[in-house]
């Protein structure tokens, strides 16, 4: 009679689950390959506004990031007026030449024309920091700029 | 002796150290936004000698404090900018342009190389009102000149510049550098900012 008991038990079999891993996997290398390590660690709220007749900012390496928003909720102290961060920390309009002047130490002395700096300003910053930050760059002659965008139109979305 | 086939390795973890590779990648990076709107700043210098630029040729936009937009002293809509632009860089007026288009209305903008776009802003306007006039005003600089590529090359300027950029583009190069740059000298970008 052994045979017909076999067929008895009523649960369900186990979900087979051995193309989790595959999965899970492919997973992980999309994630590897579209995006990259963070480089700084923000400080700031970092919205940035929409464009359409955006470039590709082509050599990474070549590539100065000034970033600017209002302080983060963590950094309520500072202010809810927009500020700079250049690498990890808050700077002041003062601190930009040393730091274009750091970075261009850096790169190898052929390279240092074709340094462009780019923008990662908030959308709501207002434009008197920003002159300020270009007054500022055209003191050390930094005039290769970006304003970094997202890609998007520039109407109806906020 | 007799052959032992090899024990399976179980593979049940696997899954396990896939999440964990998975969730440390999400959390350590971002995806980049790695495009934005090129500018080139002018040089500190600065010449004594007055450059003298007739009126008709400067088209003046104004950004105030409250985000408004005021050009060539008219308020207007950020939506109406682009063909305002548009139809001020290609006026030819003094009739020495012959691809343009536009009205040759006497009293705008002579040709396309003279015409200036002049930006002025306060320190109070929002940086997202500034990129949408920025993106604007590129915008109807990349049209007309996606116009005359065409005409003349039959592919559009933006195409071309694609291209150009592009590592894989089986194209000669050196010859699509001359059209690019020849497009670039019939329609200059000439936007000037006001400090």
């Amino acid at each position: 009679m052994s045979k017909f008991n076999k067929k008895k038990s009523g649960d369900l079999p186990a979900v087979n689950t051995a193309s989790l891993p595959d999965i899970v996997f492919m997973l992980l290398f999309f994630f590897m390959v579209a995006t990259v390590m963070r480089q700084n660690t923000l400080k700031i709220a970092n919205n940035l506004p929409f464009a359409d007749q955006v470039e590709k900012l082509d050599k990474k390496d070549l590539v100065m990031y000034i970033y600017a928003g209002q302080p983060s909720q963590n950094y309520k102290q500072y202010g809810t007026e927009a500020r700079i961060q250049l690498n990890d920390d808050f700077a002041s309009v003062k601190d930009i030449a040393a730091f274009i002047a750091q970075e261009r130490a850096s790169k190898r002395e052929e390279l240092i024309p074709f340094l462009t700096t780019a923008l990662k300003v908030d959308g709501d910053a207002n434009m008197g920091l920003i002159g300020d930050i270009k007054q500022e760059l055209r003191k050390v002659n930094a005039l290769k700029l970006n304003y970094t965008t997202k890609k998007g139109s520039v109407f109806g979305r906020d | 002796m007799a052959k032992r086939a090899a024990p399976e390795v179980n593979a049940g973890s696997m899954a396990d150290i896939a999440f964990l590779l998975l969730i440390f990648f999400l959390v350590t990076t971002t995806i980049e936004t790695d495009s934005g709107i090129n500018r080139k700043l002018p040089p500190m210098e600065d010449s004594d000698e007055d450059v003298i630029i007739k009126q008709k040729n400067i088209f003046t936009v104004l950004l105030n404090g409250k985000d408004q937009l005021l050009v060539e002293d008219n308020i207007m809509e950020l939506k109406d900018l682009r063909e305002a632009a548009r139809e001020f860089l290609d006026n030819g007026g003094d009739g020495s342009c012959n691809y343009c288009q536009g009205k040759k209305d006497p009293s705008s903008s002579d040709n396309p190389d003279k015409a200036i776009i002049s930006l002025k802003n306060e320190r109070e306007t929002s940086y997202k009102t500034y990129i949408a006039v920025q993106n604007e005003l590129v915008a109807a600089y990349n049209e007309l000149r996606d116009v005359r590529a065409e005409a003349e090359y039959g592919m559009p300027f933006t195409e071309m510049e694609a291209n150009y950029k592009d590592v894989n583009w089986p194209g000669n190069k050196v010859k699509l550098k001359e059209k690019i740059d020849q497009i670039k000298v019939d329609y200059p970008q000439k936007l000037s900012e006001v400090q």
